[in-house]
């Protein structure tokens, strides 16, 4: 298809990219290019500016922060999450749920950094990466800064980055013996989620993170409550979850109805914090 | 810091040859290797990235050139259907396609080729699941899965 008229830069660094950014009136970052290309093909995007981040090999490296965090660059394709090392350490779940995006050749050029910088509410990634307890860092021209899941992920096509900036890193703590687990219904074996659910369940606590129900991912504060300091038995948690549908507002369509997608929600919860208990180990 | 233009010098190794080039900074990577390079072996099927017709490697890996631009390959080695029989004989996987029907409209079938290819590089003795796994993203419309799979399947065991 011939898209409409754009013009490309591709700088060597990331302050050069951020000036780009910055600079140019329509310019936006090319990441994978697995929703970008698409949205321009569609004429639902028209940048008129890309700044290709393909030679910012800093954005591609996954490594830990002094601290400890599991650093991912937002150049890092699911593939290379899905073999590195330090994610099977750190954070296995990252892999795992990487490896059910769409296809392998969307996973060889598909990056994290895209992956929530579109915020689509079906994306994999955005729910977990709050129940994760994730942070993520963005440059402008006028610095650095960090922010949590619930500040970045703003709404549909909606995040915290602004004009003129860029998403660096993500960072996920370890998970130091916590479980994670994540569940849902999707529309064929590895297609679009209708609804999903994150949970990570470390010692007494947890935190859940629902997809598809809301413009953002959604917390289940008053189930993670209930659950705080339980047995996690299977009872407990089916229990902790009746009423979650009930606070929703999902959409309605033709993969499924709202009332759907409540019954889904407090299903998936529970699939997902069980297999989260169940990963728990000993500390 | 370069300044951002509409069209750029690229440099790609293609199928083994250094290609020197200028592009338009829309044109998508599976139109330059067609139109530009001629090298037609390469589908257009959905153009929407659903299909996996236009499945290429870039530097050894699968992807779909529909959803590159050409501009993004600069610097890249890229791989075509056409490299499978370069030297005019049919790959083991090409043989196995035609010994085992795998093909009906043949549309998919670079596709197909290319995805299995990177799989039997990889993976040598492929399990069914790791075959049906590689191939999600490439679709036949035929529906000719079973044929495409015991095909793979044939060339990891030596069949």
């Amino acid at each position: 298809m011939l898209l409409r008229e754009v013009e490309y830069a591709r700088p060597a660094t990331v302050e050069d990219a951020v000036s780009l950014l910055a600079t140019h009136d329509g310019a936006r970052p090319l990441a994978g290019g697995q929703t970008l290309v698409n949205v321009m093909k569609a004429r639902a995007a028209a940048p008129d500016v890309l700044v290709d981040l393909a030679d910012l090999d800093e954005l591609r490296t996954i490594g830990f922060s002094s601290d400890g965090l599991l650093e991912i660059g937002a150049m890092v394709t699911y593939a290379q999450l899905m073999s590195s090392s330090e994610v099977d350490v750190a954070r296995p779940i990252l892999a795992e749920v990487a490896s059910t995006i769409a296809d392998v050749q969307v996973r060889n050029r598909g990056t994290v950094g895209g992956n929530v910088c579109v915020s689509d509410p079906t994306n994999h990634l955005p729910p977990l990466l709050a129940a994760l307890g994730a942070t993520f860092t963005i440059r402008g021209a006028a610095g650095e800064r960090t922010v949590s899941a619930d500040e970045f992920f703003l709404g549909v096509y909606m995040t915290a980055v602004g004009e003129g900036e860029l998403l660096t890193k993500v960072s996920v703590p370890p998970s130091s013996g916590a479980g994670d687990g994540f569940a849902g219904v999707t529309i064929g074996k590895h297609g679009t989620y209708i609804v999903d659910a994150a949970a990570t369940v470390a010692g007494d606590n947890v935190a859940i993170a629902l997809g598809c129900v809301a413009a953002a991912p959604v917390r289940a504060a008053a189930m993670e409550k209930r659950l705080a300091g339980s047995d996690f038995s299977e009872a407990t948690v089916r229990g902790a979850a009746e009423g979650l549908g009930e606070t929703l507002d999902p959409p309605s369509d033709v993969h499924g109805s709202a009332d759907y997608r409540r019954r889904l929600a407090e299903v998936s919860a529970v699939r997902a914090v069980l297999q989260a208990a169940g990963r728990r180990k000993e500390r | 810091m370069e300044a951002p233009t509409r069209s750029r010098a690229i440099s790609v190794e293609v199928n083994g040859e250094q290609i020197e080039m200028e592009v338009p900074a829309r044109r998508l990577l599976v139109h330059f290797i067609r139109d530009d390079l001629g090298l037609t072996g390469t589908h257009v099927g959905c153009d929407t990235g659903n299909c996996g017709a236009c499945t290429i490697h870039l530097d050894g890996e699968p992807v779909k050139s529909c959803m590159a631009l050409a501009v993004q390959a600069d610097g890249t080695k890229i791989r075509t259907v056409e490299a499978l029989a370069a030297d005019g004989e049919l790959t083991a996987l090409q043989q196995a396609f035609n010994a085992h029907h795998a093909l009906q409209c043949g549309y998919c079938t670079p596709g197909m080729l290319m995805s299995a290819t990177a799989l039997l590089e990889r993976n040598p003795r492929p399990t069914e699941d790791e075959v049906r796994y590689a191939l999600q993203g490439n679709i036949c419309r035929c529906t000719g899965y079973v044929n495409i799979v015991e095909a793979v399947m044939a060339t990891g065991s030596g069949a």
